[in-house]
């Protein structure tokens, strides 16, 4: 970059080092990312961090997360305000958690919080039965549903509650052989 | 850090710094106006909650905390009154390190939230105090006077500080290393980040007193060096690797499960390049370079009776002719002890190339296998978490791809509707005598095709023996038993597939047995294919002797007959013409052959198969399709599915041969790394271009240990041969490196004994008398059976310690639900709800938001900006806390009761959590 025009200083760079799971040329390629789904609103000098905000329907579109069913709970859990509008931080730390290096436990939590469509912290069976209408495209019958969801919360739900909180759904997933294979996302 | 750097950094944070003070005079006392009240409120609280049991902890930290602010406090005012001055100097450093230090006890609680948001402003603060005290120490550095006053400062440090401060930068330090595993937003990280970094570079060098303090100073630099470099290093590796945009590209298509075939693909081929690297570096350069030239010797010499015909395309790609007497096979290599100025022993070299190739494949393979074992880790009580894992782990975020993501759709669907009938026909399963009657007899189908083909190839390789001796066959005769066996490898898996759903598995069940039996099928079919050729190869071994003998007795006839017509008995007769010579079978030769023949004719039917079964279909189905009766994409002949079984066999199959074949034709390994090469870019085009995505998800992460674990198989099986061979059989006497020996392994005799000192032989011969071998083997069997009974105790004691841990983690459980306390993770996670307030402008109300007014009202309306989430955070304790009976039963935390205590009522509830910032 340095022939070209200066994104980030050293120190942002080695900051966000720091801070995620990317090298340096993939938090550039992160930037060009960014800089490319709104041209004319993000900057190309981060230097003296722009306070710049995409909105939801923007980023959703990119084609890492076109196709996911559950595209705009990832970017309302990243996002400050809960509305889906990222900052190029908030950015960044969205694809870091959903890196191939992050480990299980940060995933994890925010696995929960995407999975937690009502925003309460916990996963309650009306959670359930979005998750599963947005995985099945709304092809299971309602009593299908149900037992689904009915069969998911006996599993997991430990005290009892008939909801799941973040230590039921930490304990089942740090289990589940292929969380950390499917969660994440290659950009 | 270096002080060239210090300073080029401090200037630009000096300017930063002159911006800050400019505002930081409102704001810093606006902010300082804020405080006062609210330590005040701490310390009353304090007083008032010594009476209150519940939180002692609780209370030291609250404590602690006003008391840090109280201290600081006379220190900002002096600075704020005499910014500029330098006589306070001596003074405020330790002030404000001791303010530091009470901000650091916070810190060791740091993770907890609420007493960082309250630090906030105060680690402001104090980082604006780092940087000017930074400054001044830098404006102090340039000038003379100031250097005397630092080293005041640096005696007036005691030890306990010294080791207190060198805790906290140990503990800040990790905090950096650490600070990526944080769930914490990013702008907060980022802030931590810095924070840290500053107080790091700040009071490391602190710590040293001076000649030890610069080489504390450079210790660190170089430290830092030293993770640029690894962290440089890390991403140079990384972009090492090849391949990895392309098995990315295939991986977003088609799923993890594919892009596991072409990993394992690229991780055969890393391994068959060592081995390539080996026998060329070793066994094919040197001969090549240093070696007699072709033609010199008859063993690198065409025989006259084959020479006409031997560069006729038929016969070299049969591998006879030139081909035949190439380096590529083990018949071409002389047995002179030494070769060329190097003096490289090229037999030994030789041999020992081809027990280094298992050696080192062995290795790699169980070391492989071990780390993918560790990956895996404990292997999940299946059928736990059924239903869970489905809803939160099935979807596979990586797909990219329309048409995958339906597929997924469907296949997520589908097997929610077999596991919903699992569960529902669990207790049924009436018809269990008709299912055994027709899983025995599936299996018995499938042992008769399994002893058919085996017997199918045994046949023709005893029919292509007879063929052997015969001249005028067809192209159909020569190359039967490769047609046979490839037919063999095309038909069966379908048919066993057919035959498969008579047994009705479940399909992941029904994969593994499928992969078994056509692991079966090719391993019958190779050791078939090995018994014929030993009994070619015994056939061949006959015909030598006689050869042999023949051929000496021509030699005295060639001398005889030559002394006889020139008349002059001293005259020393012209060496016959290599050609002419009269050679041996050469066996080794002709097993080499066989192997690359197969290894080819694979290829071929490979590569064939991809470009008749895939390209032409997939051609055919998109351009017929304007002109059919049906449709074809949707209907019957519609598009490929990439079979990653069958390809992954195919790859672990041919591996073995080449395993067996390496020994006696050594040029089959660089064949072998072409054919992986140009299989990588062949069939990731191929898969791209002409297959669908599947219907059937596979497992990837599991499978790849399978796979390892067949792979492994198969090595030990192709190693019998050849160790057989080396042992045992009497290598040709006319060709190969080993000729004139009656025992291969006779080379590393002959190098003991000639080229190792004396005493070397002895120690040799003691250590293979079976009086020492005997022991040996028993001892390595006792540290087998130890080992073993040693890792069964680890695993019980790892299965006591799970259950414990699952006892531990419900006791906590249920102790969390009847106190509430302070979960970390818990804190984090309401950290990051979002802020509404942020949002911009008074955003369109979204459907999914609106199920919950309540929630709303409560995170917004003490017009704390900025801060709903903590005071949400109050209020939940505040409800929660009276109650300690029946927590289940109680409403979700921060709705229910959130409504109805107002701004006031919360803050003044809110015990044990300071009052809400501003």
């Amino acid at each position: 970059m340095g022939n070209k025009q200066t994104i980030f200083t050293d120190e942002q760079l080695d900051a966000y080092q720091d801070c995620t799971f990317f090298t340096r040329k993939e938090i550039l390629r992160l930037h060009g990312r960014y800089h490319e789904l709104a041209p004319h609103l993000v900057p190309m000098d981060y230097t003296n961090d722009p306070d710049c905000k995409l909105p939801l329907a923007l980023i959703v579109n990119m084609p890492e997360l076109k196709e996911n069913p559950f595209r705009n709970r990832i970017v309302e859990a990243f996002s400050e305000d809960g509305a889906g509008n990222l900052s190029f931080n908030e950015f960044v730390d969205m694809f870091s958690v959903l890196s191939e290096m992050a480990p299980r436990e940060l995933k994890a939590i925010y696995a929960f919080k995407i999975y937690d469509f009502n925003v309460d912290n916990y996963l309650c069976k009306e959670d359930l039965e979005k998750t599963l209408n947005k995985l099945t495209k709304e092809e299971l019958t309602p009593e299908e549903v149900e037992l689904v969801c009915e069969k998911t919360i006996e599993e997991a739900d430990l005290d009892g509650d008939n909801k799941l909180s973040f230590t039921d759904f930490e304990n089942m997933i740090s289990r589940a052989p292929d969380f950390l294979s499917t969660f994440h996302i290659r950009i | 850090m270096p002080r060239k750097n210090l300073a080029a950094e401090l200037e630009e944070v000096g300017i930063e710094i002159d911006g800050e003070v400019s505002d930081s005079d409102d704001s810093g006392t606006r902010k300082r106006a804020n405080r006062r009240p609210a330590a005040k409120r701490g310390g009353a609280k304090g007083r008032g909650r010594g009476a209150d049991e519940d939180e002692d902890d609780e209370d030291e930290e609250e404590d602690e905390a006003p008391r840090g602010r109280r201290k600081k406090k006379p220190t900002k005012k002096r600075r704020d009154a005499s910014d500029d001055e330098d006589d306070s100097e001596d003074e405020t450093p330790k002030k404000k390190r001791g303010g530091a230090a009470n901000k650091k006890k916070g810190g060791k609680a740091q993770d907890s939230d609420e007493e960082d948001r309250k630090d906030k402003g105060k680690d402001k603060d104090d980082d604006k105090d780092m940087k000017k005290k930074k400054k001044k120490k830098k404006d102090e550095s340039s000038s003379d006077s100031s250097s005397h006053s630092d080293d005041e400062e640096e005696e007036s440090l005691s030890e306990g500080e010294m080791a207190r401060l060198k805790e906290e930068v140990e503990e800040k330090k990790k905090l950096i290393a650490n600070i990526r595993n944080k769930p914490w937003r990013m702008k907060r990280r980022l802030m931590h980040l810095k924070e840290a970094q500053t107080f790091v570079d700040k009071f490391e060098g602190a710590l040293g007193k001076g000649k030890g303090r610069k080489w504390y100073a450079y210790k660190v630099m170089m430290t830092k060096k030293w993770i640029k470099f690894q962290r440089d290093f890390e991403n140079f590796r990384t972009a090492c690797i090849p391949w990895e945009s392309r098995i990315k590209e295939v991986e977003s298509h088609f799923g993890s499960s594919v892009a596991s075939y072409f990993i394992f693909l690229r991780w055969m081929y890393g391994m068959n390049l060592v081995l390539f690297g080996f026998t060329f570096g070793l066994v094919v350069i040197p001969e090549v370079l240093m070696g007699l030239p072709y033609g010199s010797v008859p063993r690198k010499t065409v025989p006259r009776a084959e020479q006409p015909t031997a560069q006729d395309y038929s016969v070299l790609m049969d591998f006879q002719g030139y081909c035949k007497y190439s380096v590529m096979f083990y018949g071409y290599y002389n047995d002179q002890r030494t070769i060329g100025l190097l003096k490289f022993r090229l037999p030994l070299s030789y041999l020992m190339v081809g027990i280094g190739t298992f050696g080192y494949s062995l290795m790699v393979v169980i070391r492989t296998m071990a780390k993918n074992a560790d990956v895996g880790g404990g292997d999940g009580d299946e059928g736990e978490f059924t239903f869970s894992w489905k809803m939160f782990t099935s979807w596979d975020y990586l797909i990219g791809n329309a048409e995958t993501a339906d597929n997924k759709y469907a296949s997520i669907t589908t097997s929610f509707k077999e596991s919903i009938v699992d569960e529902q026909e669990n207790q049924k399963d009436e018809n269990i005598h008709l299912r055994r009657f027709l899983r025995v007899l599936a299996n018995f189908l499938i042992i008769c095709s399994l002893g058919g083909s085996g017997y199918l190839i045994y046949f023709v390789v005893k029919r292509s023996q007879e063929f052997a001796t015969r001249d005028d066959l067809s192209w159909y005769e020569k190359n039967e038993v490769e047609i046979i066996m490839s037919l063999l490898g095309l038909l069966c898996p379908p048919l066993f597939e057919t035959i498969a759903e008579l047994e009705d598995y479940h399909p992941r069940i029904a994969l593994k047995w499928q992969l078994g039996r056509i692991f079966a099928l090719f391993l019958g079919n190779l050791y078939t294919f090995l018994f014929a050729l030993f009994d070619e190869v015994n056939t061949k071994l006959e015909q030598e002797q006689a050869i042999k003998n023949s051929s000496i007795w021509a030699m005295k006839e060639y001398y005889a007959n030559y002394s006889r017509l020139v008349n002059d008995s001293e005259a020393t007769p012209p060496p016959m013409d290599p050609a002419d010579v009269i050679r041996g079978p050469c066996w080794e030769t002709a097993v080499g052959i066989e192997f690359v023949k197969l290894t080819v004719s694979d290829i071929q039917v490979t590569y064939l198969t991809i470009l008749i079964g895939d390209f032409a279909r997939a051609v055919i189905v998109r351009f017929l399709n304007y002109c059919w009766c049906w449709d074809l994409e949707a209907g019957f002949p519609s598009y490929g599915e990439f079979d990653i079984s069958g390809n992954v066999l195919g790859l672990v199959f041919n591996q073995g041969m080449i395993w067996m074949g390496a020994f006696y034709a050594p040029g089959l390994v660089g064949i072998n790394v072409l054919r992986l090469l140009s299989s990588m870019y062949y069939q990731c085009w191929a898969v791209m271009a002409t297959n669908v995505p599947h219907e059937r998800v596979f497992k990837a992460s599991k499978s790849n240990n399978f796979y390892m674990g067949l792979l492994l198989l198969i090595l030990f099986l192709s190693l019998l041969p050849v160790v057989y061979t080396i042992m045992t059989l009497p290598p040709s006497f006319d060709c190969g490196p080993f000729s004139g020996k009656a025992k291969m392994f006779d080379v590393i005799m002959e190098t003991i004994d000639l080229d190792l000192p004396a005493f070397m032989g002895t120690i040799f011969s003691y250590a293979a008398n079976p009086g020492l071998i005997i022991p040996a083997v028993l001892l390595m069997v006792l540290a087998i059976y130890y080992l073993n009974s040693v890792s069964e105790a680890y695993q019980n004691s790892n299965m006591e310690l799970k259950k414990k841990m699952q006892m531990a983690r419900d006791e906590e459980k249920n102790r969390r639900n009847n106190t509430d306390s302070t979960n970390q993770v818990m804190k984090d996670l309401e950290d990051l709800l979002p802020n509404r307030s942020l949002i911009p402008l008074a955003p369109p109300p979204e459907p999914e938001k609106i199920p919950e007014p309540q929630a709303k009202p409560t995170k917004t309306k003490p017009g704390s900006a900025g801060k709903g989430v903590n005071l949400e955070k109050d209020v939940a304790l505040a409800s929660t806390n009276p109650n300690t009976r029946g927590p289940v039963s109680r409403p979700p935390g921060p709705r229910g009761p959130g409504s109805m205590a107002g701004p006031g009522g919360g803050q003044g509830r809110g015990r044990g959590r300071g009052p809400p910032l501003r």
